[in-house]
């Protein structure tokens, strides 16, 4: 059966090199990083090491970098770690409409317990402005929570205009970098970046591995209590078999970045290129042009995304759907609603998300079972009235 | 989340797709923003409905359930078709996921609507009182 897929927003393939190097630790990995024993010595040297590529991947030093869960884990982390201990300075936090949910939520909690959140709308192509940014700011503000691009739509957020903002107003700048690094260079030194969330499992890495960036002298506390690991800040026996992978991962996405980065766009663009000459009443979420390079978010009028993800699905391509049926909330993506598409519309949202794996050959099998799928769900449409 | 092999078979292969020319009775309920809307057409023949069409807008699950539904009342008598519960719609599919449940829902409002214009056109009067919907299970329009 055909495999094609295109879902590499929602967690990307492990990469060949970054399984091979995981599986001896499968059965070597055991050794407690802590202790000192030969045992303890070598997993202790092989989280350095992996430490040391993940922070070369976003120009960060090797002891900036704690290691967590999940990107998830990260920005829940960051949040917390770094309002709890800024307390003095103010209860005041500026972040914006299109976060992930592990910004929102988190965001939500702090707010009963007395915290205050700004949340920043944005334009139709799903951009902050960073003049709002800056009104945004008052003396009770203690941080700016901004995400580096959107996965659902692309979008590449304007990240030195905002760090250039929060550098000289003194607030510190945390970035869900999640969709990001490892697919587009990341530099926390050039846009003033004070902590930044990252998964493996976006650029190839192992699922479960996250990392969490912190700037040298700021502090946050720690949000996992218990041993001294990861410099005291996040407690718990080291996922070493994930935290290897994640720094062959960030190695590899370092050495290849100039490669990857015009490959998967340029499928990107065949792919949309096709799409819009093929399909009428498609609409593009997202920036046109500062956007993720394997981001291609559409909203195809008059039918639903779910649907369609189905019947791709049966022809072995697998994509994600923003439509309110497929979330279990009932409602379109908040992201999608954030940028002012029509609610009936952003039913129809469907992303492919692109991916080092995919080719040309790929991209032509879409473009040949995604227009009669539309075509016939369109027919089955009751919003749907050909020449009318 | 997953979809029953039933639901895949009436998704995949719905039955009755379209509309008539000549309804006797068309109902459309749902609300775009909400991700679902149906239509059901109806031709009626001595209180018998003969034929039935839908046109749904929406995900899988209202896809299939409005197909599944119009196989369970084509033949039957308008009061047996109103007789039709969303929870029997949502067995015959061999179940539905719970946040799907309002599809079934819709299914059966979308019967009763065109039931509704039948009698309408036909009586100048339409049902007297409208059937209490597990709209708990619904989300909000």
């Amino acid at each position: 059966m055909t495999k094609i897929y295109m879902d590499n927003a929602a967690g990307t393939p492990m990469h060949p090199h970054v399984v091979e190097v995981m599986i001896p630790f499968l059965k070597e990995g055991f050794g407690n990083p802590s202790n000192l024993h030969q045992f303890g010595r070598i997993t202790n040297d092989v989280i350095q090491e992996a430490r040391g590529h993940v922070a070369n991947l976003i120009h960060a030093k090797p002891n900036e970098i704690i290691f967590t869960s999940s990107g998830t884990e990260a920005n829940n982390f960051a949040l917390k770690g770094l309002l709890t201990s800024h307390k003095k300075k103010g209860n005041h936090i500026i972040t914006s409409e299109i976060e992930h949910f592990s910004v929102l939520n988190p965001l939500k909690s702090l707010e009963k317990l007395g915290y205050v959140v700004t949340c920043l709308p944005v334009d139709k192509y799903g951009m902050v402005n960073p003049d709002d940014v800056k009104k945004a700011i008052t003396p009770t503000t203690t941080m700016v929570s901004i995400m580096y691009a959107n996965g659902e739509i692309g979008t590449i957020e304007p990240m030195k205009e905002i760090g250039a903002i929060t550098k000289e107003r003194g607030v510190l700048f945390h970035t869900d970098a999640v969709a990001a690094a490892g697919n587009i260079p990341v530099n926390v030194e050039e846009a003033h970046i004070d902590a930044l969330s990252m998964s493996a499992n976006q650029f190839y890495g192992p699922p479960g591995i996250g990392a969490l960036y912190v700037r040298e002298g700021v502090r946050i506390l720690p949000f996992m209590e218990g041993g001294i690991q990861e410099g005291g800040r996040r407690a718990g026996t080291e996922n070493i078999i994930g935290i290897v992978g994640m720094g062959k991962a960030a190695e590899l996405a370092k050495l290849e970045m100039s490669q990857r980065v015009p490959k998967v766009q340029s499928l990107r663009e065949q792919l949309k290129d096709g799409i819009l000459k093929n399909i009428q009443h498609v609409y593009i979420n997202g920036h046109p042009t500062n956007r993720l390079p394997g981001n291609l978010s559409l909203c195809l009028e008059y039918i639903e995304g779910e649907s369609v993800l189905l019947f791709l699905d049966m022809q072995g391509i697998a994509i994600s759907s923003g439509s309110a049926c497929t979330s279990r909330s009932l409602k379109a993506s908040h992201v999608i609603m954030a940028t002012g598409v029509d609610a009936a519309i952003a039913q129809g949202t469907v992303l492919f998300s692109l991916g080092i794996d995919n080719s040309v050959d790929d991209v032509k099998y879409v473009l040949e079972k995604l227009p009669p799928i539309v075509e016939r769900l369109r027919q089955m449409s009751p919003l749907y009235m050909k020449g009318k | 989340m997953q979809y029953s092999a039933k639901v895949m078979d009436h998704f995949a292969n719905p039955r009755n797709v379209g509309e008539f020319p000549n309804a006797d009775g068309v109902g459309e309920v749902g609300n775009p923003a909400c991700g679902d809307i149906m239509k059901m057409s109806i031709k009626v023949e001595n209180n018998v409905i003969v034929d039935v069409k839908f046109k749904t807008f929406g995900c899988g699950a209202a896809i299939a359930t409005s197909s599944i539904s119009t196989e369970m009342i084509k033949g039957k008598t308008l009061d047996e078709a109103l007789k039709l519960t969303n929870k029997a719609v949502a067995e015959a599919l061999d179940g539905l996921p719970p946040a799907k449940m309002h599809c079934s829902v819709l299914a059966e409002e979308a019967i009763e609507a065109a039931i509704d214009d039948y009698l309408k056109k036909t009586t100048g009067k339409g049902l007297e009182k409208k059937k209490a919907h597990a709209h708990d299970e619904h989300h909000g329009h």
